[in-house]
């Protein structure tokens, strides 16, 4: 059958990130796929060599919007596990709180897109309504609805008012209704489970295989999560479950964000009741030369960062790794075989996040070729053999 | 009166562009349009298409592989149109400004109308900033 290239992008009303995508289709089914990136590279990892390492906090808080706790979460255990440093039990609940609400409101932001995108959009504005709920609670609690900025390397920057607290658990109560019903309304829908059960499904070998993190391979039956796995924070100190389910198409990865919604809403309410008194910073006076890494489980996965100090006040390397880089490849096992029409829905499952992904460009002017690693190696060693000719040195 | 400024006016159609941001202006965008913001109530809703737009919502630092599609897009966009910068990172690039991938500030592509600072701005503040921008143009074309 004749083969046609559907290009879709970058600009696109499906998602509000810039991206590319190739779909090469016969007839109605999706036999290849490409995703072009590059549309949102900023250059944070060059960035963070020359801010302190209190500034860097700010900057990778603005790798993602959505993910404005997670970086700054991993990055700040990196940076405290240079100088194998135990943080204050009280900053470590506050972190806690902090990193479940983001939970929430990203949950309840894919529901609503989730949603937009099959069609319905009463799940999303019901979802997004719900969603602003969540973030008064948080701008009570950080001063800002987004981007935090409650993460410093030690510690926290705020502390949580003993009387902020009843208003906030109020607040977090209140979105238990509407998500019940919520819950059901999604999940007994049949029209919504014509749409999304037994789309797109990723096998649990193929999420093993292409190491897929956080609800991606928890729908495929990989019990996998890094607040359970390894735990920080106040994660062990709470009684709360992973959500594992087992078919991993699109509808268990939809199962699986709104049940980890109603655990987040326990870990904080548990937090919230449960703080310990005492100091909510370290005080970290300098950092020795070194080399540290932190994960933490994001809302899409495990968001992976490394810190190398020599000494002084900056990092010398940070290198940071976000989970839709892992899930992205996924695309490869789910989408093929499947109709145009869903495509959509895969896509969106994963929960994408390209502004996280982007850490690395290879740019050319000339838009002929694109270099890679031996081409880069390559062009480095022919620089050096000019300017050692040029300085006459052998 | 100029008859297609006073017909963009009633309804602004808005056509959102992210010029490599970090999603929270966009996020924001889109919370205006849900109910507690419900922006549409000024005649205001999101435009699949650029052709169909009337105002362009600018976000991000100007990354330059985007930027060169920017242009591309601003050429499309029906005239009269307005463009508004949302963020601090599409005003002067914010914490981005000594990055190597993003070389120069929006106003400096295409011409920007208004700008909404913050980052990311609140949806009050995005409100604000459209409804002040339809005054000023009304009181203009009288």
């Amino acid at each position: 059958m004749a083969r046609t290239i559907i290009p879709i992008g970058p600009y696109h009303p499906l998602q509000e990130e810039p991206s590319f995508f190739t779909l090469t289709v016969e007839g109605e089914r999706v036999v290849a796929v490409d995703v072009e990136l590059g549309y949102n590279h900023r250059g944070i990892e060059k960035l963070s060599e020359r801010k302190t390492f209190d500034q860097s906090t700010f900057l990778v808080e603005r790798i993602c919007g959505i993910c404005s706790t997670s970086h700054p979460f991993a990055y700040t255990r990196a940076v405290e596990d240079i100088i194998s440093l135990e943080v204050p039990q009280r900053a470590k609940y506050i972190r806690t709180i902090i990193a479940e609400g983001e939970r929430i409101h990203s949950h309840l932001l894919w529901l609503g897109l989730a949603g937009h995108f099959l069609g319905y959009n009463t799940v999303y504005m019901w979802a997004w309504k719900l969603r602003e709920e969540v973030l008064d609670a948080m701008e009570v609690l950080s001063g800002n609805r987004n981007n935090y900025a409650m993460f410093k390397p030690g510690g926290v920057r705020r502390d949580i008012k003993a009387s902020d607290i009843p208003g906030v658990i109020k607040k977090i109560d209140s979105i238990i209704p509407t998500l019940v019903m919520l819950k059901k309304a999604v999940m007994d829908d049949p029209v919504l489970g014509a749409r999304t059960k037994g789309i797109g499904i990723l096998t649990k070998e193929d999420a093993i295989n292409y190491a897929a993190l956080g609800p991606t391979s928890r729908a495929s039956g990989v019990a996998r999560d890094v607040r359970k796995d390894c735990p920080y924070g106040a994660y062990d100190r709470v009684n709360w479950e992973m959500i594992v389910t087992q078919n991993g198409d699109v509808f268990d990865k939809l199962v699986v964000r709104v049940l980890e919604t109603f655990e987040s809403v326990k870990i904080i309410k548990h937090c919230l009741l449960n703080l310990p008194n005492g100091e909510i910073d370290a005080k970290i006076k300098n950092i020795p030369p070194g080399e540290g890494i932190g994960h933490i489980e994001a809302p899409r996965g495990e968001a992976f960062h490394y810190v190398r100090s020599d000494g002084t006040n900056r990092p010398v390397r940070h290198k940071m790794r976000a989970p839709t880089f892992m899930n992205l490849p996924t695309y490869k096992a789910t989408v093929i075989g499947q109709t145009i029409s869903d495509a959509t829905i895969i896509f969106a499952a994963i929960d994408p996040c390209y502004s996280c992904t982007e850490r690395m460009t290879v740019r050319n002017t000339k838009g002929k070729k694109l270099y890679n690693g031996e081409d880069l190696i390559r062009l480095s060693q022919e620089k050096t053999a000019k300017i050692k000719s040029k300085l006459g040195v052998k | 009166m100029n008859i297609k400024l006073k017909a963009l006016l009633k309804s602004p159609w808005v056509f959102h562009l992210s010029t490599g941001s970090c999603n929270n202006c966009d996020i924001e965008i889109l919370d205006c349009l849900t109910p507690r913001f419900d922006i549409e109530r000024f005649g205001m809703i999101l435009a699949g298409s650029i052709k169909h737009a009337d105002v362009l919502l600018v976000t991000g630092s100007g990354n330059r592989k985007s930027m060169e599609r920017v242009k591309k897009l601003y050429d499309q966009i029906p005239k009269p149109c307005l463009v508004v910068a949302i963020g601090e990172c599409a005003l002067s690039r914010g914490m981005f400004i000594h990055s190597y991938n993003c070389p120069v500030p929006i106003d400096k592509v295409i011409p920007v109308d208004a700008y909404i600072p913050g980052c990311p701005p609140k949806p009050e503040a995005i409100i604000a900033g459209a409804v002040k921008l339809i005054e000023k143009l009304k009181k203009n074309v009288k």
